[in-house]
């Protein structure tokens, strides 16, 4: 008998009925994700579109090298998230542990550039709010920096999320609460979790910071 | 048919395995679950009722003279609000395909058992959040929250109000993808897609719909309440922002929120016509396929609600195209289930009054409906009464019938207990009169010019006001009345038979109220749907 | 607005507003034919096939392709022929005349604005003349509003930010009431305007009755000066501006190579937000004046720039990029 069986829950038969349910669970849910996202993405194409001077004023202001390092940052992070979950397979626990306490690092990282970057423009003027004189004389450079605020913040919140997880995953690792590779179904559900996320940003990344830089 | 399930016997009912409120707040049984659900969603009707009846005796007078102008515009956005948010979309989904899904394709549970009773407390947490907002301070957006005036001229408890939806937004798509993967991939041996009941085939539809417009709509009031909170203004008309995509977003997920209320009342639709018939459904397929049929198209006419909003010509004329195609599934299925009466052996029962009124009050919206797809006449009549009324008739009449009907045929196997017939048919045919009485005249209001969210009026429309103000009322009491008879059922009423109603279906195979896990051994499926006997003669008739 | 007991039909007062009630009740007949004889065979079937009656119910049908395609493609040819027909007023409503005399209208919370092309303003009323196209030219000042005419069975929206048109002919004199049909705040309920459809004679005497000293135009030319427009646009000026004699209605050729039509649309970002389509061959040195002109402002601006004389719509020689040399500006 598999040994995955003991783990089953309560309306399942067998271990791969689970796990196809699990998978498809995790499928849908990023799906909604991705529908969510899909509207911002909407949004700032469509104010492309309208008002592609002030955009690319605004575009003009932004620190896409910072953001390209940023870029990078996560994707590291990915491939420490995908030998994870080839580590939780095998049952390594202590590789496991290593490469999430590694991509938890990334994401922080990210987070922390994130926060430096958000605070360079503060002192620039470049966000909504109080602050020094905006340099930005357009409107629509303006209302295109309310949406890069927002659909970074709201990115930043995924990966806050994202990290948070990642770190409750160690701890209950470190608790011996997670039986591998028997649950490495969990980890792997993290996993396409935190590639989402990295998903989100490569598309997020050009459509703010880099289309239509050279106007 | 009428043979009991030996095994389920002698198991506890899921209402008598354990005691204590604890085990209720806690358990992660669908039909537990299920009936968490009904108990909020019912509170949630009653609340968004009264504030209806607010709304309906102020307009007795032309004056507005009962409520300050705001209030009233308070009053009917607690009622919109609450009516889709809190009540229609979890309505059917949540309190029927909770409970009948697993039964009806011989699961033990749903898929995430414990994500289902997560997304209850998200109903509740988000609804106690919207609901302290609109009472204490009151939102006056609408419950389309347009911008600007949502965002630059409102006050600040349209924040909160959104956070509420946007929370209970999450129950929604939890609940879509339980529905998903438990139809998916928990089905029984030998439960292929096309022996699945139509209500389970409507569901699948209603839950993609779930799964995919919602999350539109948490976007675009995150980025409202953004707005309005910080002035991050992305719909800014000072900054070049566009009012109008916020219409668009916002009725991306509207419109198919429609069929999210409207195709699980045709899924119950079909299993009370099936039952009361005694026969298979006439063109099942067609039935079935009609449901994804309305998903897919339903996402792709959102823009018939802005034919005068400033929207381009062609586009208008685009969208109208799509609108008529998109009624072309509807009338499939209202054919097929008058085609299924033919030769049929009809009881009739309570749930077939409810059936008939959702037929009636369906065709009537639905029809209406068309004449505000067709351009040139939408012009004139859009944002009028004739569009409250016709989207009452959709949403309240046939989405609410389906509800009712619902509630009356499963009743006996979710609580055990028969409930007054007599009392049923009365309500049904107070609701059915009471319903036209009410919103009939509002189609006359509309064409003639009767602008929508009006607190006060020009005098000659006074007299087609009273008659729909009196008609509230009669449905008022024909709303009221199964609350009553219901109750008192669960303490007097008779002792359910497992299959009350003769019908075909998992769920009367099993004991009534089922078992903790449905079945005690797992069914093996070998009869299609609706397997009633092929000729005239039937069971114990 | 008659003191009948009971009305139950709007009022008509134009050829539209017929038209719109033959599409209502050809198409109401025609569903008719689709919807009836689900009534009648639901109670049919329903009485006679009820338990225990004696009828013949053997070869039931589980379903027939052919009847399946009968109830699909009947209702879906009907619904098309009505929706040509639907798309054609439409379009109709939608295309205003070229003729159309234009009246400007500005809407704020709770008010209507109309100004007539002689500099005559009116609040919550419009005076228009019978038998003659009318283009009423809207913006809103702060949330969108609607401007609904029930007896013309016409309505538009009107946008903060953008112009929305409507446009009628009214064939009866006569008072119609109009509402605001877009849900716009506290006092939604109270913002309703009247329209007077006068005979031309009469409409003349109101015009000249309530007359203003200056037209449209005039007052734009106020207002050119006011904000010191003529500075830098003006005959005289030193800045580099593109210059606004016979602008209106020109295709002007902007600095990303595409070009537009000067329309109002135009005109009105040109001065609220200057920098979004730039003249080709210009410096994006214009100051954005949104927070200082209001948009009753802008359509008299826009009157006055119209009146320097209109550009040829769609020349030949139009679609190339027009670089005018900054000599031209400077005299």
């Amino acid at each position: 008998m598999d040994v995955r069986e003991q783990y089953l829950a309560e309306p399942y038969q067998t271990a791969a009925q689970q796990r196809e349910a699990t998978f498809l669970g995790m499928w849908v849910f990023l799906a909604t994700e991705i529908m969510m996202f899909g509207g911002l993405f909407l949004v700032i194409y469509y104010y492309r579109l309208q008002h592609p001077v002030g955009v690319g004023e605004a575009v003009h202001h932004l620190h896409s090298i910072l953001a390209a390092f940023n870029s990078a940052l996560l994707l590291t992070g990915s491939l420490c998230m995908s030998l994870m979950v080839q580590a939780s397979r095998l049952g390594d626990y202590r590789r496991v542990q290593r490469l999430l306490l590694l991509t938890a690092f990334f994401g922080l990282a990210f987070l922390a550039v994130k926060g430096f970057e958000y605070g360079w423009e503060y002192r620039e003027g470049l966000l909504p709010g109080m602050g020094p004189e905006s340099p930005l004389k357009e409107p629509a450079a303006r209302l295109f920096m309310n949406i890069y605020l927002f659909a970074t913040g709201l990115h930043a919140v995924h990966v806050t999320l994202g990290v948070t997880i990642i770190l409750g995953m160690v701890v209950r690792i470190h608790f011996a609460h997670m039986k591998l590779p028997e649950r490495a179904i969990t980890l792997e559900m993290v996993g396409l979790y935190w590639h989402l996320i990295d998903v989100i940003w490569i598309v997020l990344y050009p459509s703010l910071y880099l289309v239509g830089r050279a106007v | 048919m009428s043979q009991k399930n030996p095994a389920a016997d002698r198991a506890p009912s899921y209402l008598a395995d354990e005691h204590g409120l604890r085990t209720w707040l806690l358990t992660t049984d669908h039909k537990r679950i299920a009936i968490l659900y009904l108990i909020s969603v019912t509170a949630f009707f009653f609340l968004g009722s009264l504030a209806a009846s607010l709304v309906r005796i102020e307009l007795v007078t032309p004056e507005g003279d009962l409520l300050s102008p705001d209030g009233y515009n308070r009053a009917f956005t607690l009622h919109g609000v609450v009516m889709v948010w809190f009540f229609l979309i979890p309505s059917i989904p949540a309190v029927f395909g909770n409970f009948l899904i697993p039964i009806m394709i011989g699961a033990r549970d749903m898929a995430f058992p414990k994500l289902n009773l997560f997304s209850w407390y998200l109903l509740v947490g988000g609804g106690s959040f919207t609901l302290y907002a609109l009472l204490a301070g009151g939102v006056a957006t609408g419950w389309t929250f347009y911008t600007p005036l949502s965002t630059m001229f409102s006050n600040g408890h349209v924040v909160a109000v959104i956070l509420g939806v946007f929370i209970v937004g999450f129950s929604s798509i939890l609940t879509g993808l339980n529905i998903i993967v438990t139809i998916h991939r928990l089905r029984a041996p030998g439960m292929t897609w096309f022996r699945m009941p139509l209500f389970c085939w409507s569901l699948y539809a209603t839950s993609v719909i779930l799964v995919l417009a919602t999350p539109v709509l948490a976007i675009t009031l995150l980025l409202v309440a953004a707005e309005h909170l910080f002035g991050i203004g992305v719909f800014d008309p000072r900054l070049g922002g566009d009012p109008l995509l916020f219409q668009h977003l916002f009725w991306f997920y509207s419109h198919p929120a429609v069929y999210i209320m409207i195709l699980p009342a045709m899924g119950v639709m079909s299993e009370l016509v099936t039952a009361a018939a005694h026969k298979r459904i006439f063109g099942y397929s067609f039935v079935a396929y009609s449901s994804l049929a309305i998903a897919v198209i339903g996402f792709m006419v959102w823009g018939h609600h802005m034919f005068v909003a400033g929207q381009s010509m062609y586009a208008s004329m685009v969208f109208s195209l799509l609108s008529f195609l998109v009624a072309i599934p509807s009338a499939i299925k209202v054919y097929n289930w008058t085609a299924t009466l033919y030769k049929s052996n009809l009881t009739i029962d309570a749930h077939f009054l409810y059936a008939l009124t959702f037929i009636g009050l369906f065709v009537i919206g639905g029809i209406t409906g068309l004449f505000l797809a067709l351009l040139a006449a939408d012009v004139h009549v859009h944002d009028t009464y004739f569009v409250v009324a016709h989207f009452h008739y959709i949403m309240v009449g046939a989405a609410v019938a389906g509800f009712f009907g619902g509630l009356h045929f499963w009743w006996p196997k979710m609580t055990g207990r028969m409930y007054s017939q007599l009392w049923g048919k009365i309500a049904a045919v107070m609701i059915f009169c009471g319903f036209n009485l009410t919103f009939f005249p509002q189609f006359l209001l509309g064409y003639l010019g009767m602008p929508r969210r009006y607190h006060s009026y020009p005098e000659d429309f006074q007299f087609l006001h009273v008659l729909s103000s009196t008609g509230a009322a009669v449905l008022a009491v024909g709303y009221v009345m199964p609350f009553f008879y219901l109750l008192w059922s669960l303490r007097y009423g008779p002792q359910a038979e497992d299959d009350p109603w003769d019908a075909a279906g998992l769920e009367w195979r099993t004991s009534s109220p089922p078992p903790t896990h449905n079945f005690l051994e797992t069914p093996i499926v070998d009869f299609d749907a609706y397997e009633y006997p092929p000729e005239a003669t039937h069971g114990r008739s | 607005m008659d003191d009948e007991f009971l009305r139950l039909w709007p009022q008509a007062a134009s050829d539209h507003a017929h038209a719109i009630d033959w599409l209502i009740w050809s198409f109401t007949g025609m569903m008719a034919i689709f919807v009836v004889p689900v009534f009648v065979l639901t109670i049919l079937f329903a009485i006679r096939y009820r338990k225990g009656t004696r009828v013949s119910r053997d070869h039931r049908p589980r379903g027939s392709m052919k009847v399946e395609m009968t109830w699909i493609v009947l209702p879906f040819i009907g619904s098309m022929i009505i929706y040509l027909v639907s798309a054609r007023l439409y379009y109709e409503v939608k295309t205003p005349p070229a003729d159309a005399m234009v009246i400007q209208v500005v809407a704020k919370q709770w008010m209507w604005k109309f100004q007539h092309p002689g500099g005559q303003r009116e609040i919550n009323t419009l005076h228009v003349p019978v038998g003659r196209p009318v283009r009423l030219n809207m913006i809103s000042q702060d949330v969108i509003h609607s401007l609904y005419f029930p007896a013309l069975r016409i309505k538009q929206d009107l946008l903060p930010g953008r112009y929305t048109a409507l446009w009628f002919s009214a064939t009866e004199t006569g008072r119609y009431e109009a509402f605001c049909a877009e849900y716009c705040g506290t006092d939604h309920s109270k913002m309703l305007a009247t329209l007077i459809v006068q005979s031309p004679q009469e409409y003349q005497r109101w015009l000249s009755q309530s007359g203003a000293s200056e037209s449209l135009a005039e007052q734009g030319e106020v207002l050119f000066r006011q904000f010191g427009c003529s500075g830098c646009h003006g005959p005289a000026a030193v800045a580099k501006a593109p210059t606004l004699e016979g602008l209106y209605g020109r295709r002007v050729a902007l600095h990303d190579g595409t070009s537009v039509i000067a329309d109002q649309a135009y005109i009105r970002d040109s001065i609220l937000l200057p920098h979004k389509q730039l003249v080709a061959g210009y410096e994006p040195i214009m100051p954005s004046f949104s927070n200082v002109i209001d948009e009753e402002g802008v359509l008299r601006l826009t009157a006055y720039i119209q009146s320097l004389g209109e550009g040829e719509q769609g020349e030949p020689h139009a679609d190339s990029p027009r670089n005018p040399p900054p000599e031209e500006t400077a005299p």
